[in-house]
């Protein structure tokens, strides 16, 4: 897992609330042996058209979106089923940053797994921060977690908080394998011994 | 003096990398076999996080699942299966990792090729993400299968997060009758124990019996033993063991085979250690087996009869088996000899090494499949397959009717293009008789290969003991 300190990118604007999992990837995809090369199927409903086309109106389709790090959405993110493949397609496509006044608890702490950083903030301030995005390419953002703070693009700093133990294993990049590498002295006490004593394995 | 422990707790105390103060343990995994089903997405997980294979050396990945039995040479038809393929190989690339890829001849199933390279070797950790890896507990090493993000994890760091096993121990003593062979000792074991009794446990096999077979029918053994619900089975190293081991391409080998072999005679169970339950079978009253239903636990003797619903001891078992009986096509008290089969199955990671194509050779030799049976032989790898046709097997099998494919899981799961059609009945010298296992609508009869060959001569389930001499 990457970690996350300091982002920054252009943030899309989606003011949708109710945004679920069955939106964000459908079930057609889970299909895949892969966890990346979701990204172009993220948000497919919306994003294509019945012949497989891009909805020029869809929010990622636009120029100055193609390339978004964060994304602002309205409450109750993430909603529906468990799939992971939600946060696996919102990275593969780019996103590490989700800002929304609320969000379902299983996506919510997929979210952690994968690296994705989910901002929950109050909704007068998550209207303030939509608006800020809808700016298009002069809407970047900075996001840093070790200040738990959101740079607006008007100079406005906005403070967030997350879980203390969280936000350790975000900044330092570790997922359960990352928390298992933390021992790696140990494992390499382990393996020096193991080879003195039986060099065969 | 350190209190006496068994062959799991040494081989445990010897891997613990680290212990938390809740009791998770953090092991050391020597071995990690990988094929192609469940390991996509764990590759993927480590190129997204930049990671590499910790130790590729101690990793060997093989197509087995998905991989044709019939002439590969136009590749695979399917595109996901060729995709799951595909992937592994150029996962092995990217990562290091070696492949024995679908035209090398050392591809076959994951779990006999392992052994045959002398890559499995007692007293190791083994890990795949396959539950048949229990197999590799025949050389008194602890193997276990893991899911996906499991592989990753080992992948990663060539260890896992684990709780220690129960001890369990079965002790198989005196002598087999004739006819009896391993797989019905352990189809024994998993109707004395019922698919559930071994959750938790590790099982020790032991006792005259255990100790009489070869590597192979320990192998038959202990891959069973997820069948008895316990994720990992063991059998002590011996001299069997040893003789089977030296001279594999990645045993060890000089100086080192010295010093190996000297440790391996440590890995027994202390006298006066402790296990959870122990267990004691009469080999003598072991007969051929043969399963009637959809469990592996649905045992009875092949001259046995289907058994009765009403005589179940509950109702839950009752209704279990009235289930079973309908999806197999059978009616309480039929004669299991009287029962027609359509199809026969020799293979499988549990039956489908030379000693098991030798001994259904020995069955076929001279004789014929019955017109009305459609039966196949598919070799564990494709060395055992060489060694099959150097011993002129194949030549036996065709003769006799039977089809000859090319190494890979085949008709165990028919994954692959193998398959049962519905109401078809097979005898499979496979593992697992779930409904559908070998293809929607597929009725599975677990046996021995000598029984299967039998099976398919006469066209009924039939006991193996009227074709020996
Ligand atoms: S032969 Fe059957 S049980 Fe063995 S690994 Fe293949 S599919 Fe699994």
């Amino acid at each position: 897992m990457d970690k996350f300190e300091v982002l920054t990118g252009v943030a899309a604007p989606l003011p949708m609330i109710n945004v679920d999992t069955d939106m964000i990837i459908p079930k057609q995809f889970l299909k895949t042996i892969k966890r990346t090369g979701l990204g172009k199927s993220l948000f497919f409903e919306m994003r294509y058209d019945d012949a497989g086309n891009e909805n020029p109106a869809f929010v990622l389709n636009k120029p100055a979106y193609r390339n978004a790090k964060i994304l602002v959405a309205g409450a109750n993110f993430g909603c529906g089923s468990s799939r992971e493949h939600a946060p696996w397609s919102i990275l593969d496509f780019g996103i590490r940053c989700v800002i929304a006044p609320s969000f379902a608890d299983i996506f919510y702490n997929n979210c952690f797994k994968n690296g994705i950083l989910p901002i929950r903030l109050p909704q007068e301030i998550c209207d303030k921060l939509m608006k800020a995005a809808e700016n298009g390419a002069n809407a970047t953002f900075t996001v840093d977690l070790r200040a738990e703070e959101i740079h607006m693009p008007d100079g406005e700093t906005v403070k967030f908080s997350t879980d203390e133990f969280r936000r350790h294993c975000l900044l330092n990049g570790l997922d359960d394998i990352g928390l298992t590498l933390v021992k790696k002295p140990k494992i390499d006490t382990y393996e020096a011994a193991r080879k003195a004593d039986q060099p065969w394995v | 003096m350190t209190a006496p422990r068994t062959l799991f707790d040494k081989i445990w105390e010897s891997h613990l990398v680290d212990r938390q103060d809740d009791g998770t343990c953090l092991i050391y995994i020597d071995r990690h076999l990988v094929h192609e089903v469940t390991s996509p997405q764990a590759f993927e997980g480590l190129a997204l996080s930049g990671r590499k294979v910790h130790r590729p050396m101690q990793t060997l990945a093989v197509a087995d699942h998905n991989v044709p039995t019939t002439d590969r040479s136009q590749g695979i038809a399917d595109p996901e299966s060729r995709t799951q393929v595909d992937t592994l190989e150029a996962n092995g690339k990217a990562f290091g990792v070696r492949v024995f890829g679908m035209s090398d001849e050392r591809q076959g199933i994951v779990h006999i090729v392992g052994p045959e390279q002398g890559f499995t070797l007692p007293g190791m950790t083994i890990v795949c993400g396959d539950s048949h890896t229990s197999t590799h507990g025949a050389f008194g090493s602890l193997a276990f299968g893991i899911g996906t993000s499991e592989v990753e994890h080992v992948l990663a760091t060539q260890t896992l997060v684990q709780a220690p096993a129960k001890n369990m121990r079965i002790r198989v003593e005196g002598k087999l009758p004739k006819g009896a062979t391993a797989k019905d000792i352990v189809l024994k074991i998993i109707a004395t124990i019922g698919t559930a009794g071994g959750t938790g446990y590790v099982i020790e096999y032991a006792g005259e019996a255990i100790r009489n077979l070869s590597m192979e029918g320990r192998m038959t053994i202990c891959n069973m033993s997820i069948e008895g619900g316990a994720r990992a089975g063991l059998i002590a190293p011996d001299e069997t063991t040893f003789a089977y081991v030296k001279g594999r391409p990645m045993a060890p080998q000089g100086a080192d085979w010295g010093k190996a072999v000297a440790y391996w005679k440590t890995l027994v169970t202390d006298e006066g250690a402790r296990f959870d339950r122990e267990i004691v079978i009469d080999a003598a009253e072991i007969v051929p087996q043969v399963t009637w239903g959809t469990s592996p636990e649905d045992v009875v003797p092949i001259t046995g009869a289907v058994p009765n619903p009403e005589d179940a001891a509950d109702e839950a078992k009752a209704n279990a088996m009235r289930r079973s009986l309908e999806y197999m096509g059978l009616t309480a008290g039929q004669k299991i000899e009287e029962v027609k089969i359509d199809r026969v199955f020799i293979g499988s990671c549990t039956n489908g090494r030379i000693e098991d194509l030798r001994a259904a050779a020995s069955v076929a030799k001279g004789r014929k499949v019955d017109p009305t049976v459609k039966a196949m032989v598919v070799p564990g790898s494709g060395l055992v397959k060489r060694q099959a046709e150097a011993e002129g097997l194949d030549a036996i099998f065709r003769e006799a009717g039977f089809e000859w494919r090319e190494p890979g899981c085949s008709m165990c799961l028919a994954m692959n293009a193998d398959k049962l059609e519905p109401g078809e009945r097979c005898a499979s010298t496979s593992n697992r008789n779930f409904e559908g296992r070998q293809g929607r609508g597929g009725r599975t009869h677990l046996v021995s290969p000598e029984i299967a060959a039998a099976s398919a001569i006469t066209g009924y389930l039939t006991d193996v003991r009227k074709f020996l001499a």
